[in-house]
């Protein structure tokens, strides 16, 4: 088996898609010749040619919006918005367009599309080249929104994703686009969309991550288990819909929940996990919920002592469970 | 292309009943029957002449809220439309999710929108984007108020279409109000039509109370999207003769005089004229239209008044395509 990335992974799962599917095309700025500003598309321009790798005006809201109107005719887009931070132009698209059509057509008219946005900082980005912005996205019903945080995962679920007869917005951790390797088997394998993975068995407390911040959150279980820590790990993976099922499992058998997210605190994904957790496992607890997050700024500065204030990392996250574990 | 006097005479007779059906609908709501209407009276002519420009049932439209016309001559029935009124289970476009006038036909290949404008625009260039990728010889038309044209989501949808050379056909219904706003403050050119020359595009304006020379003008412009030439942006110019909806009251900002002023030019009224000077519409045939259309408006209403409404735990679905029941 090979070690790739985690960008080379998302770029064989759209090149076999491309092959597998003519339906199957890629649109968004710089996606073209240029192979993505991240290089995601690398390669595909020239193997699919400029009708299935096009090149979008500047505009996100048509990059969704013509996604939209292609996906309903049938056509199965991939449309990549360049930075999370640009999808605001499109908010409007996917909330109210592709995420409820489904249901006010009464089932008439579906989109089956994938929305991809690489996400989070870390990468002295600044403001606006930085943000996670899945909490604004996972109060939606009829969108699917999924982070990978694996290159296994990373193919196996964006192949999924563009199987789907949904909207699905795919957040990749863009700083984990090269940082990020693992073993991913050749050929065919998708992964479903929905449940999510135990990553590390534990005893003693469960953390719940995605994306960048389940990498990490790995590394720091390596760390306390050297003090005697031992950490179940939960990668969330699908945020929505989310898998309850997996979540209350590993409560009730650790009795101790951390939830470590990038996006801001309040009001953020994590809240939800502590809601399913409260209502679910509440005699299970042996301490409260815990939330690590990032602070409530409005986004992560580009100076690089600032941001690394913002910023999570495996030393913050060994910190916060080292906590929990003596409470 | 030269229209036939039974042609000519159908074109009519949906003006007539797409009126009737409005008019009823006014009726109901001041008899406490339904809740909500908006209104279609005086854009029958041009909503009926792009109809007649297509090929209904092959072409595709992408519609908004003032389209009753335009819908019927696609298919949509007097019962569709009191069944949409009532919220009715039967209703086809939402099964009674959406409010009425939001419109979708799946079999006549007019797609579902929302409430806010402009957002089908993009959808008419996805839709044009798949016809070109699978190379076939359809077209799209899609049609907004002179209002919405002032969307950054509108511009980027035309954009596309003018880039990509697709083959859709952007109608704008310029009927003098956006709600209470008139067009001088919505844009600083006399008409929307001059907005193509900017976005690479011809544009046209014509006589929105014409059905014949709106049917001249998108029929041309639906010829050169088949042969692959491109998209073209068409004003069509009328009054809007009822107020916005049945929630506005328009005496707060427009005299009764200016729309006694601009009844003089209704639509339905110029049409009837027309056809009668060419002879091509009698007393007795017009006398037979009107009784005919009571009774099918009569009908639609009787049997959208016994239908059956949705039940209340059918507000769950489909929210996910997966929960789609068909058949």
């Amino acid at each position: 088996m090979a070690e790739i990335t985690l960008i080379e992974a998302i770029r064989q799962a759209m090149d076999e898609e491309l092959a597998r599917d003519e339906n199957v095309f890629i649109v968004g700025e710089d996606v073209g010749q240029r192979g993505g500003v991240f290089r995601a598309t690398v390669g595909l321009f020239e193997k699919y040619g400029g009708e299935r790798v096009i090149d979008s005006p500047l505009a996100e809201a048509s990059i969704v919006g013509v996604g939209i109107g292609a996906a309903l005719y049938g056509m199965r887009p991939i449309c990549e918005i360049q930075f999370a931070d640009f999808i605001h132009p499109a908010f409007n698209q996917i909330i109210n367009e592709a995420a409820k059509m489904c249901y006010r057509s009464n089932g008439e008219w579906t989109v089956p599309m994938v929305i991809r946005a690489p996400y989070g900082g870390g990468i002295g980005g600044g403001l606006y080249h930085s943000q996670s912005l899945e909490g604004l996205f996972t109060h939606t019903p009829g969108l699917k929104v999924v982070v990978p945080s694996s290159p296994y995962d990373a193919k196996g679920l964006l192949k999924s994703a563009v199987r789907d007869p949904n909207p699905v917005l795919f957040f990749e951790p863009k700083k984990g686009y090269r940082l990020i390797k693992g073993e991913v088997p050749e050929g065919e394998f998708t992964v479903p969309i929905g449940p999510a993975n135990v990553t590390r068995a534990g005893s003693d407390l469960t953390v719940f991550s995605y994306g960048m911040m389940h990498h990490y959150t790995l590394q720091a279980a390596e760390t306390v288990a050297k003090e005697g820590i031992d950490v179940e790990v939960v990668d969330l993976r699908t945020l929505y819909p989310v898998d309850r099922d997996t979540i209350l499992k590993s409560v009730r058998k650790t009795g101790k929940a951390l939830i470590v997210h990038e996006d801001n605190l309040t009001g953020g994904y994590g809240g939800e996990i502590a809601a399913i957790i409260a209502e679910g496992a509440f005699s299970d607890l042996d301490a409260p919920v815990r939330r690590l997050a990032g602070p409530d700024v409005p986004a992560v500065p580009f100076s690089h002592p600032m941001q690394d204030w913002f910023m999570l990392n495996p030393a913050k996250i060994a910190e916060a469970i080292r906590q929990l574990a003596r409470y | 292309m030269e229209l036939s006097a039974e042609i000519k005479r159908e074109m009519y007779w949906m003006m007539l009943l797409a009126r009737r059906v409005d008019e009823r609908a006014w009726v109901l709501h001041r008899q406490g029957k339904i809740a909500f209407h908006i209104s279609g009276i005086g854009h029958e002519a041009a909503q009926v002449g792009a109809a007649f420009a297509l090929r209904r049932g092959y072409d595709w439209v992408t519609p908004y809220y003032r389209d009753l016309a335009l819908m019927t001559a696609l298919g949509y029935s007097p019962t569709d439309f009191m069944l949409s009124l009532m919220g009715k289970a039967a209703e086809p476009s939402s099964g009674g999710r959406q409010m009425p006038s939001h419109w979708s036909l799946r079999t006549a290949n007019a797609v579902s929108h929302s409430a806010p404008v402009a957002t089908q625009t993009i959808h008419a260039s996805g839709i044009g984007l798949a016809i070109k990728l699978r190379k076939e010889d359809k077209v799209v038309l899609t049609t907004i108020g002179e209002g919405s044209t002032s969307q950054g989501e509108w511009y980027e949808g035309v954009n596309w279409a003018a880039v990509h050379r697709l083959p859709v056909i952007f109608i704008v219904q310029n009927n003098q109000y956006a709600i209470s706003v008139p067009p001088e403050m919505q844009m600083a050119v006399p008409s929307s039509a001059d907005k193509a020359c900017g976005l690479g595009l011809p544009g046209e304006m014509v006589d929105g109370t014409d059905v014949f020379a709106v049917f001249a003008a998108v029929s041309k412009a639906v010829e050169r999207a088949r042969k692959g030439e491109g998209p073209s942006l068409i004003e069509t110019r009328m009054y809007r003769i009822t107020p916005h909806s049945s929630d506005d009251d328009d005496r707060t900002y427009r005299t009764r005089e200016e729309v006694e002023e601009n009844k003089k030019r209704d639509p339905l009224l110029m049409a009837r004229t027309l056809l009668e000077k060419e002879g091509l519409l009698t007393i007795a045939q017009i006398d037979e239209m009107e009784a005919k259309a009571k009774q099918m408006v009569d009908e639609a209403v009787k049997a959208a008044e016994a239908a059956p409404y949705p039940a209340p735990e059918d507000a769950a679905f489909p929210v996910y395509a997966e929960e789609v029941r068909r058949g």
